[in-house]
């Protein structure tokens, strides 16, 4: 940075970054504070605090409706992950191909579901799986010819294959445009000499292309991660709020508005919640742990 | 791509596969704006269509607005102007807060000015999450909840929006262009004005989008800091009408068109600009 700017310059930075200033320090570093502190109290209501120190987190680690709600909230990660990825890859490299027919009209179905929003995706989803009036019992119904399959009573009796379904129907299609992009980077000077070479399509895809898209692709590990173990629309409006047949369809972001709104304890949802921040800033430290490794390496 | 199928068949084979994926897609849109249509007798009859003797064996004179003109004497037209003002405002507020934000961090000199891009970009690694239960009651203190301003303020200061701007200022205003405008006797504010934001035009049209689409999608905000049911935005009066009219899908379905509908053709109209804003801010200059 060279010389500070004139008097004039510096007071109308100021002026620019007034406003923003003002409310991060209100609604972000204000409250980032208190949580902190929160998680230290127990609260009935938001105006009555009792300081109970680290018991908070005692009881949180001894507590099987918490650990219940990060299995679920994990399963739903990896099964929505290892599905969702692949096949959102799988799709941008069909669709990357110059010569396939309709591809911006693929591209723009797929991408679809995004523009309806998480909540409002949720709400037809629930639709979708109702028992007898769904659309999904119908089809399957009708597509085996078994009246029988009306009766499939996803919301209660299977409701994580429904979550990390409808989750692909709505996710796929976005982080699909994210890996078009990042085929975007590949050469093709290094594809048509791999080709000439001999390279057949598995060679060129793992010597070639995945070397290429992995910058990207981390990133959208990351932030499918990120995302999903923030889950807490899609389950809460399925399950109206509860977290379903024993806790079935349970999320940590559900529970720590349970203990918070329902309960009133926005201690013990603090709590929660810096338990559920520490998970993903450790995330978050080992993907860029990785990333600098590569890059020394590289 | 070169991996791509050469023969007729596996290419055929290829769209096959493509269009079963898209009529994945695509049915569950058929599905509600159909039912949305249907009334509660006809729910059940036929996946689509009610089946009956009109054109096509379709009960066409069956089908009706009902559910729609039901909607608003339910007070959800109320709802639907609601969301429209609450994502316009936190759109316009918060472009403007994040360009200005943006701009000082990317041009001006001044002190700690690398101190406090770390704090804000930092701030990114904090999970909402973590905010919900102490912003609750800092609302509480302060006496906004179950007001706009509760609801508003807080989305008015993103600081991803701050990272796109600074970054989007970088690549597309050069120093020199400030520096003339400076010689020529222009005021700082005119240059912000009248200079940089023309050019990071692309950058305000794509954030203004994704500042409205996350406004018009958020459920947790709304349905914590509003308790009037006047006030409640379509994300929130949806789950409620879930909760009372369970089993009256026509009307749900119909919500959710109603929901979803201007969204989408937004997006359509802008889709463009909205491409062309984000990767211009994600080209490394």
């Amino acid at each position: 940075m060279s010389a500070p700017g004139s008097r004039r310059q510096v007071i109308f930075a100021w002026m620019a970054l007034l406003p923003f200033l003002a409310l991060f320090a209100v609604f972000m570093v204000y409250p980032l504070i208190q949580s902190a502190s929160l998680a230290l109290n127990q609260t009935y209501g938001p105006d009555t605090r009792i300081l109970v120190g680290s018991k908070n987190f005692e009881l949180l680690m001894k507590d099987p409706v918490f650990w219940k709600a990060i299995r679920n909230t994990l399963v739903y990660t990896l099964g929505s992950l290892f599905i969702q990825l692949p096949l959102a890859f799988g799709l941008a490299l069909v669709l990357n191909s110059r010569r396939l027919r309709g591809r911006s009209i693929y591209r723009l179905i797929f991408f679809s579901p995004q523009l309806m929003g998480l909540v409002f995706v949720s709400v037809l989803g629930a639709l979708a799986f109702e028992k007898r009036a769904g659309l999904v019992n119908r089809s399957l119904a009708w597509l085996l010819q078994n009246e029988k399959l009306l009766e499939i009573d996803w919301l209660q009796a299977y409701i994580m294959p429904t979550l990390i379904l409808i989750s692909l129907w709505l996710y796929v299609g976005f982080n699909m445009i994210y890996f078009l992009a990042a085929l975007q980077n590949v050469p093709a000077s290094l594809l048509e000499a791999a080709e000439i070479d001999g390279a057949g399509p598995f060679n060129r895809l793992r010597h070639v292309i995945l070397p290429a898209v992995k910058p990207v692709a981390t990133f959208v590990v990351l932030l499918s991660m990120i995302g999903s173990l923030q889950l807490f629309e899609l389950p809460y409006i399925l399950l109206q709020g509860n977290g379903g047949p024993n806790n079935d369809g349970l999320t940590i972001v559900m529970y720590l508005y349970q203990n918070g709104f329902e309960l009133g304890d926005l201690g013990y949802a603090s709590a929660v919640g810096w338990a559920l921040a520490l998970m993903l800033i450790a995330l978050a430290l080992v993907q860029i742990r990785m990333v600098r490794k590569e890059e020394a390496s590289a | 791509m070169s991996s791509h199928p050469r023969s007729r068949s596996s290419r055929m084979l290829t769209h096959l596969v493509l269009i079963v994926l898209a009529v994945i897609v695509l049915v569950p849109y058929a599905w509600l704006i159909v039912a949305s249509l249907k009334t509660k007798e006809d729910f059940f009859s036929g996946m689509f269509f009610p089946p009956g003797d009109g054109f096509l064996g379709v009960a066409w004179s069956s089908l009706t607005l009902d559910n729609y003109t039901n909607l608003i004497e339910k007070g959800f037209g109320r709802a639907a102007i609601n969301s429209v003002f609450y994502a316009s405002a936190s759109a316009i507020f918060a472009t403007f807060i994040c360009a200005a934000t943006g701009y000082a961090l990317a041009k001006s000199k001044f002190r700690g000015r690398t101190l406090m891009t770390l704090v804000v970009l930092g701030s990114l690694i904090v999970p909402p999450t973590l905010l919900i239960a102490p912003s609750y009651e800092l609302l509480f203190d302060l006496g906004l909840l179950d007001s706009v301003w509760g609801l508003l303020l807080p989305t008015f200061a993103p600081a991803f929006g701050v990272f796109l701007f600074r970054q989007a200022v970088q690549q597309s205003v050069p120093d020199e262009l400030i520096e003339a405008a400076r010689i020529d006797g222009c005021s700082e504010s005119g240059i912000f004005m009248v200079i940089v934001l023309p050019l990071i035009r692309p950058m305000i049209g794509a954030f203004l989008l994704i500042t409205f689409l996350g406004m018009w999608n958020n459920f947790i905000s709304p349905q914590i800091v509003l308790q009037t049911a006047s006030k409640q935005p379509l994300s929130v009066a949806i789950a409620q009408l879930r909760g009372v009219y369970k089993t009256d899908y026509g009307l749900l379905m119909a919500a959710t068109v109603v929901s979803v509908t201007p969204v989408a053709v937004l997006f359509l109209v802008l889709q463009k600009q909205f491409i062309s804003g984000l990767t211009s801010g994600a080209v490394k200059g």
